[in-house]
């Protein structure tokens, strides 16, 4: 378990890290989330002992890692921003040293065997890393982090230069790392802590602007009198019903599919729902109903709202997921 | 600190830092036993220890500069901090592998006195005492070097600023003629690492010596200690 209470880093005047406090339950992946500069890497930078922070205190399972620094470092595997690999040695060569700088007491060879298995670099086991592409040397990275088997596990924007299937692969071992460490994990790619973390904490300027699951942050902000509706139908009647009903503000169809299925964009004065008056309409003139949802925000939404402020327009979504791209 | 110590050890013979350091070492030395010795058929080694320690001003800034600055540079200095060993052992590993590197340099001398042996009858406790002084002032001046290496991310910077303090440290009390004041020279003479080193090659094997260097290569690892503990803080 992880635990930061009141931490504060400050870099002469500026506050890099302003009074944060988050956990991190065993088991758990916590997603790290924040534009660059934000404070990401700083905070890590104390959670893992390489800097100290201002004031506050940062607890590996209950030991401060300023107080017992050698015992709280134990339990920590730590991949930074930028993997911190000796260039003149071989994958082999610098495991070896990792191991015995750890004071790892698993055993040596079938242990980093079954390392080098996880992040797949056995075929470059005995090459010397400065020959390594940007991808492995991110692998070998994180394997360093993996040695002695940590409780907990810290990485810095651990996909941050591999290709598309990589990213996958790695976030496919970051989940299944999940299950049995904790794993603190930073990102400023939205859609990469969407798809691995439990829990997700977004900072801004050096102080959480939300601390919250996934799907709780969406329906916090999301708005239900905004609908998505897929409706099989004939478009001007459909769309005249619809905006019949009580409290439509706007209907429109936004796609039309085949056989005369279109997309609808509905919305409703706020604090009204009309599902429910939606469905009936649609049963009773013989049309079918074949999708409906609330237009739910994105992370990349709640992202923008969180640390924008709240001028953002949060319906235009999709022209922001485009310019995010 | 075993593993640093090893590493650090191998690294030096992976890059031609090693190499370099030895072969300048060997050369150096050669050429003085040969001139100050051999072609003047003087069985005493006085005068090549003597010799000795312009050389070890020069080389050790090299043996040393990458030390602490390349770490920082490639920002492995991330993994040895957040590694479970204190940074004791972190500054005391590197100190152990240059001063082995060291070591092997040095102990050249062992065999040019064997050679000498065999044209004359060297005095042994006088040649035993300057290898100890050798051993002594180059250990102190790889803590400075360090040291100095620690305060950059630069290995240059580093080199040169170590070779700067070596100097000084070598040839203080020379330095210190220029001073006004009489007690400040010799205060200079009382911490100059030359003139105690010195008095080793005249055949004065002073214990307060020997407690001088081994005191300076606690005090420069300790402040080195200090120093990246001071990084954190900033």
């Amino acid at each position: 378990m992880i635990e930061v209470v009141n931490l504060t880093k400050r870099y002469g005047d500026k506050k890099a890290v302003n009074n944060i406090s988050f956990k991190a339950e065993d088991g758990e992946v916590l997603g790290f989330l924040g534009p660059n500069g934000a404070g990401k890497s700083t905070t890590m930078n104390i959670l893992t002992g390489y800097i100290s922070c201002t004031d506050g205190k940062a607890l590996i399972d209950g030991i401060d890692i300023l107080e017992d620094p050698v015992k709280a470092k134990k339990l920590i595997g730590y991949l930074p921003e930028i993997p911190p690999l000796y260039v003149d040695m071989t994958v082999k060569e610098y495991l070896y040293f990792i191991y015995d700088l750890k004071k790892c007491k698993l055993p040596k060879i079938s242990h980093l065997k079954d390392i080098c298995q996880l992040v797949k670099i056995e075929n470059v086991y005995n090459r010397m890393i400065k020959n390594l592409s940007k991808g492995y040397r991110q692998r070998v990275g994180l394997a360093q982090a993996l040695v002695g088997n940590p409780k907990t596990l810290i990485l810095d924007e651990p996909t941050v230069g591999l290709d598309p299937n990589q990213i996958i692969e790695i976030r496919t071992l970051i989940k299944k790392l999940g299950k049995n460490h904790t794993v603190i994990l930073s990102s400023h790619i939205l859609s990469e802590v969407q798809a691995v973390c439990d829990r997700i904490v977004v900072i801004n300027e050096g102080k959480i602007v939300a601390n919250d699951t996934e799907e709780n942050l969406s329906q916090k902000l999301s708005n239900e009198h905004k609908l998505t509706a897929k409706i099989e139908g004939e478009t001007e009647k459909v769309l005249r019903s619809i905006k019949s009903i009580k409290g439509v503000m706007t209907a429109e169809c936004i796609m039309q599919h085949k056989n005369g299925v279109g997309t609808y964009s509905i919305e409703a004065s706020e604090k009204t729902d009309i599902r429910k008056e939606l469905f009936t309409r649609i049963a009773k003139n013989g049309w079918y109903l074949l999708e409906l949802k609330t237009s739910e925000l994105s992370l990349e939404d709640i992202f923008l709202k969180l640390t924008m402020g709240e001028h953002v327009d949060l319906t235009g979504s999709d022209d922001e997921e485009e310019a995010e791209d | 600190m075993g593993a640093i110590f090893r590493r650090e050890v191998r690294s030096y013979f992976t890059s031609p830092i090693g190499y370099i350091f030895l072969a300048a070492f060997y050369a150096y030395t050669g050429i003085m036993f040969s001139s100050y010795s051999l072609e003047s058929g003087y069985t005493k080694l006085d005068s090549l220890f003597g010799s000795l320690l312009i050389i070890i001003v020069v080389l050790v800034p090299i043996l040393t500069m990458r030390t602490i600055s390349e770490e920082k540079r490639s920002k492995t200095d991330q993994c040895l901090l957040t590694a479970p060993v204190g940074l004791g052992s972190i500054v005391v590993g590197k100190f152990l592998a240059a001063f082995l590197i060291y070591l092997l340099a040095v102990s050249i001398t062992v065999v040019l006195a064997v050679v000498v042996s065999v044209y004359g009858s060297p005095d042994w406790n006088v040649v035993v005492g300057n290898i100890v002084a050798l051993a002594l002032v180059g250990g102190a001046y790889i803590s400075i070097g360090i040291l100095c290496s620690s305060f950059t991310e630069n290995q240059v910077v580093a080199a040169v600023a170590s070779f700067i303090a070596l100097l000084l440290c070598s040839f203080l009390s020379t330095i210190a003629n220029i001073l006004p004041f009489e007690w400040l020279q010799a205060a200079c003479g009382k911490i100059s690492f030359g003139e105690r080193y010195y008095s080793f090659t005249y055949g004065v094997f002073d214990f307060s010596n020997v407690v001088f260097f081994i005191s300076a290569v606690a005090v420069f690892l300790f402040l080195t200690v200090r120093v990246l503990e001071r990084r954190r803080w900033s």
